[in-house]
């Protein structure tokens, strides 16, 4: 028994294999998430007044994850926060004093808590990222990722024609979700080209074979939308939708490499509602509210791109922080397997397990998989450089705020707005609800921005709280499940497989 | 015309508005910054321009004055820029109202405000019925309050980059990136400054650092006692109109006087012409630590909702945080610095310097071309024994109101 006290932040895919390590490990494990039920993005529940009949038939792996769930939650030594979220982290004096103080607003109603863990693991993953175009922010255009929430989560319909577009695989699923919830999907739209498709994916094909989860399941996605027969379109962009008041018809148009339109390529198609994802944003808030050091994201695509950092971790999970940990997405989008494999190690280490555990050796083969998987789907999915080139000076780059292309533009071009807080106020992108969560890395790419620090993801309040909530000063948490035995360590679970589609 | 070459170091608010005034009176101007205009404390503050939390004395002299010439400055933009460029500086004279919530609350704000009006400041007791109408969302529970109709409010990193951007207009360049590591002196004056990229020689130099200040007269070989205080602010969602003015309350008559180390909060109230409303203000001695900590949001947070209750339900966006340049005797420090011919210092206004910038430049301008000054520059002369390092003070000037200290420090 370690007796540490480990904090995890996320109980996605990385966050509850974390917890499921630390427990194994034999530590008291806290486990966080904002939404009622485990799962994150990516196992996402259908809530439980649905009353789901097979869950499994909406759910890749849904029967190892709901294991995996079911242990960590019933475990004697876990405290499980649900509808919680962590609104600050406070750094002590000196990093040796251990990590942060984690500032929580707990359950319904939000009760304030402060808890002092001796370890943090931070997974809290990604949120989708939409390049705008003219048109994005009409009613009827969603992010991939919302579209897919309100077909599994809630069972809604976006739309009965409906297009998915953007790049990466994730448009698949996506797609696989709204056939699955009765849209008819007319297409998915993808602006990578056949050729970067094939140089991502078909390349060292052995290697995609060690990762059989992954593969399997983009198999069996891309089966399912054969069967509606749903053209998969490569190499071609949405750049633009119309509608009154309502997304009506959008235009599509081929593009090169660098996603500059092809002249006289356009195409318009009727549509009730368009679905789009450019790849994903790592919520890093946190991280960077913990001192964690950042690194640009590896592989050619993104170099270069203020949008494209993530926590810098060693092959423990460990960020630059001493006791802080991170695992899944924001250590680099590398899909769930990997996240499955980084939270168990990162969990173990964090739980003071043994590191000469045979498991970690697995753990970290799966992992390293992972890792080389995410630099494929880099490879394959590159955002292109000349995106910019689908806006209008009208088109809206911070729907928050309403702050158009041109403002954004001037701004950048103004002597005296160099700094981007500074150029943030005059034009007001990112100052709205959202905090830039959503036009942040837009705006760093159209300023052309070399900062790849931490300015975009500095949020010291990380979650909104209402004043009075702040006013009052923290509960003590409620007492931590403790254990009736001292636990006896076993291992952690070794075969990420476990988990995964089989 | 005057080709005096000056170089401005820091193209903060300060800097900003003394490279508008001097290149507008012909000077060659050259403002270097270590990083972009108004990176800093500039764009971490509230925005005030206030007369109310002044007593008579220097400070509030200088706050009269510019007071006076915000108006003047802006119209003379109007004349020669876009209107967009004067409308980011979202200047809003809406007036300040100070309320007390307990009885020795209004037993100190009363006399102070009279005392103010004796000195020129436009002060008005209000009734408990004229303050309903005008904040009808404030507590019931208030002991008096005090209407200054001359308090106005910018959007401060605006305000700065417009004062900038007029200054470039005059013939002032910038150069940004530049951080000053040193000076070079030919017999006993100043005659360039060393940056990474190579020297820079003037005629004259002003330090207008703000919170660094400090350093950068160490580096030129004079020490000057300007020291970092840390305030914070928090930003709601946006809102329906729900503050109509800056409302600060008066409540800490007492408590002030303590070690200014310690976390000292006291509200100011007011929303922005976004809809947001901010949130302050808070006073922290931490040296450069920029930790933002839950239990100072917390404070402000506690503060805030005992003038406005109904705001408890609002959710708070956003908080950020600014270093303001504080010296032991709450006093500006303008003029040349005796020890070091060739350099000047318009620094130290701590949470004041939006307002008190653009009579801070004028009174630069006056001091360098020998004119007389507009108001006696003398109480802020380098040579006086709170900026050279003289026995620390910790108690608040005479003529610096207790009830108010707090948001002048730490106000923007």
């Amino acid at each position: 028994m370690t007796g540490r006290h480990v904090v995890v932040v996320g109980a996605g895919p990385a966050g509850l294999a974390a917890a499921d390590a630390a427990l194994a490990a034999g530590a008291e494990v806290t486990l966080i998430d904002s939404a009622e039920r485990p799962g994150g993005q990516y196992h996402r529940m259908l809530p439980e007044a649905y009353e789901a009949t097979d869950p499994g038939a909406l759910q890749h792996g849904y029967r190892s994850f709901d294991r995996r769930s079911r242990r960590v939650l019933g475990h004697p030594r876990c405290s499980w926060w649900a509808e919680s979220s962590v609104w600050a982290l406070e750094r002590r004096d000196s990093a040796d004093d251990g990590p942060p103080l984690v500032h929580v607003l707990r359950g319904t109603p939000r009760r304030r808590h402060v808890l002092e863990p001796d370890a943090l693991v931070l997974a809290v993953g990604a949120h989708d990222r939409v390049l705008p175009f003219p048109g994005w922010d009409l009613p009827g255009v969603y992010t991939a990722g919302a579209a897919q929430a309100l077909a599994k989560g809630e069972r809604v319909v976006v739309g009965d024609r409906v297009v998915v577009a953007g790049t990466g695989p994730f448009l698949l699923p996506v797609a696989t979700s709204l056939l699955e919830a009765g849209s008819r999907v007319l297409a998915v739209v993808e602006a990578a080209g056949p050729a970067a498709v094939a140089r991502g994916w078909l390349r060292r094909p052995w290697e995609l074979t060690s990762q059989l989860g992954k593969s399997g399941e983009l198999l069996s996605y891309t089966a399912r939308l054969g069967r509606h027969r749903v053209p998969y379109r490569m190499g071609r962009a949405v750049v633009e939708a119309r509608g009154d008041g309502r997304v009506e018809e959008i235009v599509t148009a081929r593009v090169r490499a660098d996603w500059s339109v092809v002249p006289g390529s356009e195409h318009v198609t009727a549509v009730d509602a368009l679905c789009v994802g450019h790849g994903f944003t790592p919520q890093l808030e946190l991280p960077v509210a913990a001192g964690c050091d950042l690194r640009p994201a590896a592989g050619g695509s993104a170099a270069g791109s203020p949008a494209d950092v993530f926590v810098s971790v060693d092959d423990d999970q460990r960020t630059s922080r001493p006791g802080v940990y991170a695992a899944g997405e924001i250590t680099g989008v590398a899909g769930a397997p990997a996240a499955r494999a980084e939270g168990a190690v990162a969990g173990w280490i964090a739980a003071g397990g043994d590191r000469g555990a045979r498991a970690l050796v697995t753990l970290g083969r799966s992992r390293d998989q992972g890792r080389a998987f995410a630099a494929r789907l880099a490879l394959a999915h590159p955002v292109g450089r000349a995106w910019p080139g689908w806006l209008r000076p009208d088109t809206v780059i911070c729907r928050c705020e309403e702050t158009t292309y041109a403002a954004v533009c001037r701004s950048a071009a103004d002597p005296t707005r160099t700094e981007p807080q500074v150029a943030k106020l005059a034009t007001r992108a990112g100052l709205g609800p959202c905090q830039a969560r959503v036009c942040g890395p837009t705006v760093a790419e159209l300023r052309r921005s070399t900062d790849q620090g931490a300015g975009p993801h500095h949020r010291p309040v990380a979650e909104p709280i209402r004043l009075g909530e702040l006013a009052r000063p923290p509960e003590p948490p409620p007492g931590r499940a403790t254990p009736a035995t001292p636990a006896t360590p076993s291992t952690p679970t070794d075969s990420p497989a476990e988990e995964s589609t089989s | 015309m005057d080709r005096t070459r000056v170089v401005i170091i820091g193209a903060g608010i300060i800097g900003a508005a003394c490279a508008r005034e001097l290149a507008l009176a012909g000077f060659d101007v050259l403002v270097l910054d270590r990083a972009g205009a108004a990176a800093a404390t500039t764009s971490h503050g509230e925005g005030n321009i206030l007369v109310s939390d002044k007593g008579p004395g220097p400070e509030l002299e200088l706050a009269q004055l510019s007071r006076r010439l915000w108006p003047e400055v802006l119209a003379a933009l109007t004349e020669r820029t876009s209107p967009e460029e004067v409308d980011a500086v979202e200047w809003d004279p809406k007036g300040g109202i100070v309320v007390a919530t307990t009885a020795g609350g209004a037993e100190a704000l009363l006399p102070f405000a009279a005392a103010q009006r004796a000195a020129g400041v436009r002060a008005e007791a209000m009734d408990s019925d004229a303050l309903t109408s005008a904040e009808p969302f404030l507590t019931e529970r208030r002991t008096a309050a005090v209407h200054y109709p001359d308090d106005a409010q910018v959007q401060p990193a605006g305000a700065a980059t417009a004062l900038l951007a007029d200054a470039l207009r005059a013939g002032a360049r910038l150069r940004t990136g530049r951080e000053v590591l040193g000076g070079v002196t030919r017999g006993s004056r100043l005659t360039a400054v060393r940056t990474a990229d190579g020297q820079v020689e003037a005629d004259v130099f002003v330090n207008a650092a703000g919170p660094w200040s400090g350093e950068v007269a160490r580096r030129l070989g004079v020490p000057l006692d300007i020291r970092p205080r840390r305030g914070e602010v928090l930003v709601t969602t946006p809102l329906p109109p729900t503050v109509f003015h800056k409302v600060y309350d008066a409540d800490y008559v007492g408590a002030v006087g303590s070690g200014a180390g310690d976390l000292q909060t006291s509200a100011v109230v007011e929303s922005t012409r976004a809809g947001t409303v901010l949130l302050g203000s808070s006073r922290r001695r931490v040296g450069f630590d920029d930790r933002t900590r839950p239990e100072v949001l917390s404070a402000i947070a506690a503060k805030a909702l005992k003038l406005f209750p109904s705001l408890a339900g609002v959710h708070v966006m956003r908080a950020y945080g600014g270093f303001r340049p504080y010296v032991p005797d709450h006093l500006p420090v303008i003029g040349a610095d005796p020890r070091l011919p060739g350099l000047w210092h318009a620094t130290g206004h701590e949470g004041a310097g939006i307002g008190l910038s653009v009579g801070t430049a004028r009174l630069v301008r006056e001091l360098l071309t020998g004119t007389a000054p507009a108001i006696d520059a003398s109480p802020f002369r380098v040579d006086r024994p709170a900026v050279l390092g003289g026995p620390p003070t910790v108690t608040e000037a005479p003529n610096s109101p207790p009830h108010t200290a707090p948001t002048t420090e730490e106000g923007p």
